[in-house]
């Protein structure tokens, strides 16, 4: 690279991109300069001081303009009068850094001293103990006791709420002002800041509702203390005592990476997941979390979780059974019967494959759909003309158009909303919104596009010929849109007509342009990708075998009905069989994002019970109905879908565990840098092709003419992220912020 | 509501700067004129008025001194006992003032009347020692000019 | 020179009025440059005339305008009238008193680096002394000395003030900003700087009250005539602030460098009842203190410098022997511990600490460990803060235990046993209560 700019940092050479900042540089060759207020996706401030180096450059001849050599032909190094704050100071050629000085270290020690002076140095009852960034540097730092007389330290409030979901120890603050970035430049929630000066400087919101937002949790991963914590988490357990594993959220369409943090559980006997955490991958997530993703997994252990097969007895109530007599029963009754089937759509590839092929090979019947039915309208559209492969968010920027379309980002899919937001205001994307209403992405937008409820499709036919026309001269152009107040018939007209823009201005089947669908969960496309085209579900069926549907209104009317599912739910309660499942975090399997992202998540605790995995229990029954399968495990089943279904061609198992290098580094010894988030030990995924970017495509353009009174669409919830549901109604912690919706018609009849 | 009872006011100040933010001070001090001192409902409004967050501007509120987060008395005595009013004896007329006031530094009188506060250096210290009434300046005091200062005011 | 430069009040006691100010030569270098000169021009003659800020820094003000990009508009002048250093008190007797030529010092900044909008940024304890300026202001927009198009010109002018609200941090450029912005008064990281971009971004010259008060004078008469007076690298007259024990404190306006320390104090009558002088604060609490060997620099900037200290704001604090210098140390920096603005840990951390062992020092029950820390927190806190409010919190620890320390070790000895907390009025009592109200502001050359 042309701009790379060269320097030494204790007498090692490194070469940087230009702009970089020493504490990076030094940092990729593995010197690690303590920092507390810089944070790698924050913009520097240089307040801590923590960082201090000696810096020197290059003394330039005044006549020549070049650099003076001494004696022995190296330049000649003129070194600044005062240390340098490293998280600030932006590298130059010829630079030289010294951080292992006396000056140096006594500055670091100086500073943690500082630090000290007000810290509680409650390590032995913090949450952070053991995971601190301030306890880490103080231990290869610091002084080794403190002169500070601990009668005259401040005492301050522990535990003070900052909002229902963070707590605030304000003796532990050190004054960072990482949250309050995060929140101003990430977020684009103000509603952290200081209050007071000097020493008497504190974190407070002062927002209504209070700390008020859809990525607060995340400052408690970077908080280089104990001091905010989430009130999931407060005084659950010690970080030390954790395992971890990586997982994916399945709980909308962006499948960021996460970590389960689970721990043998005395009282229960069992492993319980005690938090999650943002797990890093650069092409997702970077490293955060929305707070959904965070605080929804207490649904796993559930208290109503079925551990037993089900079987309606002879005075018509649900008894136990066992595996054999629930299967043998369920097998009987769809034996030669009319049997309709349904998926949800957070349910891993594996299973989805598996239910698909007994459909189309053993039961061969066509009534096999996914819960929730309007995404399988476009999801063939959004799959052709979907993102290129090797599209990469963070290259999004100037020259770029972003054109939203009747989707509330920041809810359907809020990491996204963190990532194209930083796109439009950070790196100059031209974004475009239409929608019936105003969201938060409405505030970067270059222009604003409002048409009316439910018309979403047509304004996308009528607009499509001009913005293509429009958007002809951009880099790029990306295309997110949502089904929301759509009929099935509108949603595929208005992925359509989106599509159809692509075409025209030519950006179909390229890298960082295409359609991204605000699918309503984790594998949407997957499922989608899995099932067999063409299904359709009749009114009637003789048996309704029904997994992990949750809550759907769209049922077939049945005389025997088959649910595999969680809990127990109003739906699970009117079955005939019901069939234990695992959830996610008791098995592995993938999940395929909205951007067709594969990503592997594993096992992180036992199973329940006798719960089984769906995919084992579909090829159980299917094994009762004549099948040969014998699938050992869900890499297996993974095998087979790959092998069969041309989308998924190459990926494998061992391929989506592939770990990169990624940048920043997080979450190692020095934890002080990214926080307390996991660096990607289990797999950074694996987009497939987009269909217009395979060989032969040929591209066109289809006009479908929106339904005209779409007054079905109307029907639809406008989506939220804390919309009411069966997982997310067992999360005590989210009690106060789940949104029982109406729909516009029953709004309207009010 | 500074909206509608000091609405020229509030016009002329977010006439003044490009930004809306710039006027949270201005109209910070017309709230704390209305209210007394920066409640919460003169923050909100304030808040409105700026298309700011409202944890914003309470911060701004907390940074300076001049904001007054809790009710004060009527008049606020505020006298100077940095060093070079100090130099010319204003810890000593500090006690006096607290004396006459029978309050200490920091408190209020119980008739809600005076609120008696110190303050650093405010740029008189020729003149010391000096203390501002309700941000109007009292230059070369004495303990009898004081006294005739708060007996005029009671 | 019989006349003052700056406090033209003490000469025309009237100056305030706009009808006065313009019989005196008032707004004639505004005429002068919209009528006939280029903005360049203008800062020419600035540059020449060798002007160095008057906020502290020193910083030559021509040079400084230099520095904004010509074509990036549109583009600010903000004055500091913070004027929150302890024993400053002169930009307060110009608004109040000479208003005029301060609004016309702004109005020929803003036309030599052709902003359109000026603000005025007073410390919020100002809120009296802004009247008048206030009133001036509205004068001359009434008489079209600032509005659109003044003078025919086709050149647009808005001046404007903001009040800020008690924040000595607020006086570092950068923090106005903010505070200007409606922030909270923190100090930005430099680079960029205010010149390239200041408020809102933008292009922003920053200067202090007294150093635009000095451009009319330098418009009218010429760099030359100004640079009769002062030195060759301290040109012109300086506003000196005289204030603690003695006898006539005030605002003394002086050449540069035609006087020593000693001859200020005397023209100062000297100290109260004739106590031998201690040390001097050049700088109010944040420059090192001078002890009595320095008496006979002269007051320039060089010369302060060489002498240990730094000129700075020119508030001279002086110190005589019925001072106790733990005592004093301790004010300056209860000063900085509650001034400063909590970005940086050390200044946060250090004037906390520091305070806190002055407080046990002075409430005598310090050691002369607890000297040792004092001196170990200082340290420990210099060059490595994040602004100068850190860095100046250091001097009064430094520069007392520097050139008094076995005053310390001594007040530790004799002070064992705890003081009551009304020490500081004993201390002074019996002297100060005979000069208070005794100040005037005096002529002095
Ligand atoms: C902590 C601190 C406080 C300051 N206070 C003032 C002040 O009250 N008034 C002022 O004019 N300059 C003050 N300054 C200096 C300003 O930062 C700046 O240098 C000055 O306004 C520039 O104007 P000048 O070049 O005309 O001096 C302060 C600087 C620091 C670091
Ligand atoms: S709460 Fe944590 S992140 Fe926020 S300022 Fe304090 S130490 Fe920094
Ligand atoms: S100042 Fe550099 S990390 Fe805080």
């Amino acid at each position: 690279m042309a701009d790379l700019i060269n320097l030494t940092i204790d007498g090692v050479p490194v070469a940087v991109p230009k702009g970089t900042v020493i504490v990076d540089a030094a940092k990729k060759i593995g010197n690690d300069i303590p920092v507390f207020c810089y944070h790698p996706k924050l913009k520097p401030v240089g307040m801590c001081r923590m960082c201090l180096v000696e810096v020197g450059t290059p003394q330039i001849d005044r006549n020549t303009r070049q650099p003076m050599l001494d004696a022995e032909g190296k330049p000649v190094i003129a070194w600044m009068p005062k240390l340098q704050t490293a998280c600030t100071t932006p590298v130059s050629e010829g630079m030289s850094v010294r951080t292992n000085t006396r000056q140096v270290l006594e500055a670091r020690n100086d500073m943690l001293e500082f630090l000290l002076t007000s810290h509680p140095l409650d390590c032995p009852v913090c949450d952070k103990g053991g995971e601190c960034p301030l306890q880490n540097l103080t231990m290869a730092h610091g002084p080794g006791v403190s002169r500070f007389d601990y009668e005259a330290k401040q005492h301050n409030a522990k535990h003070v709420p900052l909002g229902d979901l963070i707590f605030l120890d304000r003796e532990r603050c050190i004054q960072c002002s990482r949250c309050i970035r995060f929140q101003d430049e990430v977020a684009d929630d103000h509603v952290l800041q200081f209050h007071e000066r000097g020493r008497h400087m504190e974190i407070v919101t002062f927002s209504d509702p209070p700390f008020d937002s859809l990525f607060g949790g995340n400052t408690t991963d970077i908080c280089p203390v104990g001091a905010l914590t989430t009130a999931d988490f407060h005084f659950k357990a010690r970080p030390w005592e954790l395992d971890n594993t990586p997982s994916v959220c399945m709980h909308c369409p962006a499948g960021c990476n996460i970590s389960l943090n689970t721990r043998l559980e005395t009282h229960t006997g069992g492993h319980e997941i005690k938090r999650v955490m943002p797990r890093q991958n650069e092409h997702v997530n970077e490293i955060w979390i929305c707070d959904k993703g965070r605080y929804v997994h207490h649904f796993s252990r559930a208290e109503d979780r079925i551990t037993r097969p089900l079987v309606r007895d002879a005075r018509g109530n649900l008894s136990e059974s066992t595996w054999e007599a629930a299967l043998q029963l369920a097998a009987d009754r769809m034996r030669g019967r009319k049997v309709g089937g349904i998926i949800g759509d957070r349910l891993p590839n594996e299973d989805a494959w598996l239910f698909g092929r007994m459909f189309r090979e053993v039961l061969k019947s066509a009534a096999v759909v996914m819960s929730p039915a309007i995404p399988a309208a476009y999801a063939d559209i959004a799959r052709t003309y979907g993102v290129g492969k090797d599209t990469d968010f963070k290259q999004l920027g100037k020259g770029d158009v972003i054109l939203l379309v009747n989707g509330d980002l920041e809810q359907c899919a809020p990491v996204w909303f963190l990532r194209l937001r930083q796109a439009v205001v950070d790196r100059g994307a031209r974004l475009v919104v239409a929608h019936d209403r105003p969201t938060k992405m409405h505030r970067y937008a270059a222009r604003i596009d409002k048409y009316e409820l439910g018309r979403a499709a047509h304004w996308a036919s009528e607009q499509a010929k001009p913005l293509a026309e429009e958007f002809k001269s951009a880099r790029n152009l990306l295309i997110v849109f949502g089904d929301e107040k759509l009929s099935a018939e509108g949603a595929r007209s208005l992925a359509r007509s989106l599509a159809n823009i692509l075409v025209e201005s030519e950006h179909a089947g390229k890298a960082n342009s295409g359609l991204l669908p605000l699918y309503p969960h984790g594998n949407t496309q997957g499922v989608f990708d899995a099932l067999p085209s063409g299904g359709a579900m009749p009114e009637r069926v003789d048996v309704a075998w029904l997994v992990g549907v949750g809550e759907n209104n769209a049922l077939p009317q049945s005389a025997f009905t088959v649910v595999q599912e969680l809990f127990l739910t109003e739906l699970t309660k009117q079955a005939d069989v019901v069939l234990p499942a695992l959830s996610f975090a008791e098995r592995e399997g993938t999940f395929t994002s909205a951007d067709r992202r594969v990503q592997r998540f594993y096992r992180a605790l036992p199973a329940l019970g006798q719960a089984k995995p769906d995919w084992w229990i579909i090829q159980e029954l299917a094994q009762r109905l004549g099948a040969k399968w014998s699938f050992q495990d869900a890499g297996q089943v993974f095998g087979d879908l790959a092998a069969q279904n041309a989308q998924y061609t190459g990926l494998s198992y061992e391929l989506l565990s592939r770990v990169e290098s990624q940048w920043p580094p997080v979450g190692r010894s020095d934890l002080y840098y990214g926080g307390t988030v996991y660096d990607n030990t289990g797999g950074v995924g694996a987009r497939y092709a987009a269909g217009a970017e395979r060989a032969g495509f040929m591209a066109a353009v289809e006009w479908l003419t929106p339904p005209e009174a779409d007054i079905e669409a109307l029907q639809h919830l406008p989506r939220v992220l804390y919309q009411d549901g069966e997982l997310i109604r067992r999360s005590k912690v989210l009690a106060g912020h789940i949104q029982f919706n109406e729909t516009e018609i029953a709004r309207a009849a009010r | 509501m500074i909206k509608e009872k000091r609405a020229s006011d509030v016009e002329k100040i977010l006439a003044k700067y490009p930004s809306k933010r710039s006027a949270v001070m201005p109209l910070l001090y017309l709230a704390q004129e209305e209210y007394g001192y920066c409640n919460d409902a003169a923050i909100r409004e304030v808040a409105e008025l700026t298309a700011l967050d409202p944890t914003e501007v309470k911060s701004v509120v907390g940074f300076y001194t001049m904001f007054f987060e809790e009710k004060t008395g009527t008049y606020v005595v505020e006298v100077c006992d940095d060093l070079p009013c100090a130099l010319r004896g204003a810890d000593a007329f500090v006690r006096h003032c607290e004396h006459k006031l029978g309050v200490r530094a920091g408190e209020t009188t119980p008739d809600g009347k005076f609120t008696l506060r110190t303050v650093m250096c405010i740029a008189a210290c020729d003149r010391a020692p000096v203390a501002q009434v309700n941000r109007e300046y009292h230059y070369s005091l004495t303990p009898e000019s004081f006294d005739k200062l708060v007996d005029d005011l009671k | 020179m019989d006349k003052h430069v700056l406090l033209r009040d003490l000469d025309i006691p009237d100056i305030r009025e706009l009808a006065v100010y313009q019989a005196n030569d008032g707004y004639a270098a505004w005429r002068k440059a919209l009528t006939g000169m280029k903005p360049d021009e203008v800062m020419g003659v600035v540059k020449d005339s060798g002007l160095r800020g008057r906020g502290g820094a020193g910083f030559p003000a021509g040079l400084k305008w230099s520095f904004l990009p010509k074509d990036i508009f549109p583009k600010y002048v903000v004055v500091n009238g913070d004027e929150s250093e302890a024993g400053t008190f002169k930009d307060h007797q110009l608004i109040e008193n000479n208003p005029h030529q301060v609004i016309e010092g702004v109005a020929l900044c803003a036309y030599a680096v052709q902003a359109g909008t000026a603000y005025i940024y007073l410390r919020g304890e100002f809120y009296e002394p802004a009247r008048p300026l206030q009133k001036a202001i509205d004068e001359a927009y009434a008489a079209g000395l600032l509005g659109q198009n003044i003078l025919g010109s086709g050149y647009s002018l808005d001046i404007h003030i903001h009040l800020g609200a008690g924040a000595y941090i607020c006086g570092e450029e950068t923090a106005l900003l903010e505070s200007l912005e409606g922030k909270l008064g923190q100090p930005r990281l430099r680079p960029p700087f205010p010149a390239v971009q200041g408020l809102y971004a933008k292009p922003t010259v920053i200067n202090n009250i007294e150093t635009l008060a000095n451009v009319p004078p330098i418009v009218l008469n010429g760099a030359q005539w100004y640079r009769q007076y002062g030195t060759e690298k301290s040109p012109g007259t300086k506003i000196f602030c005289v204030s603690g024990r003695v006898n006539r404190p005030g605002n003394y306006e002086l050449p540069l460098g035609q006087y020593t320390i000693r001859q200020l104090i005397e023209m100062s009558g000297g100290t109260i009842d004739g106590c031998p002088v201690k040390g001097v604060l050049p700088a109010g609490s944040s420059a090192p203190i001078l002890p009595v060997s320095a008496l006979d620099t002269r007051l320039d900037y060089e010369s302060v410098q060489a002498a240990g200290s730094i000129l700075g704001s020119a508030s001279f604090v002086i110190l005589d022997d019925s001072v106790d210098i733990v005592w004093a140390a301790r004010k300056m920096v209860r000063f900085f511990r509650h001034e400063s603005c909590g970005k940086c840990t050390p200044c946060r951390e250090g004037t906390f600490w520091a305070l806190r062992l002055y407080d046990k020092i002075v409430g005598g029950h310090g050691s002369s460990h607890d000297i040792d820390m004092l001196a170990d927190v200082a340290n420990g806190m210099a060059n490595k803060c994040f602004c100068l409010l850190g860095e100046f919190a250091t001097s009064p620890i430094l520069s007392t235990l520097k050139h008094f320390r076995p005053e310390y070790e001594q007040f530790v000895r004799e002070h064992q046993n705890g003081l009551p907390n009304t020490y500081g009025d004993q201390l002074i009592r019996d002297h100060a209560i005979s000069v208070a109200g005794g100040s005037v502001v005096e002529v002095a050359y």
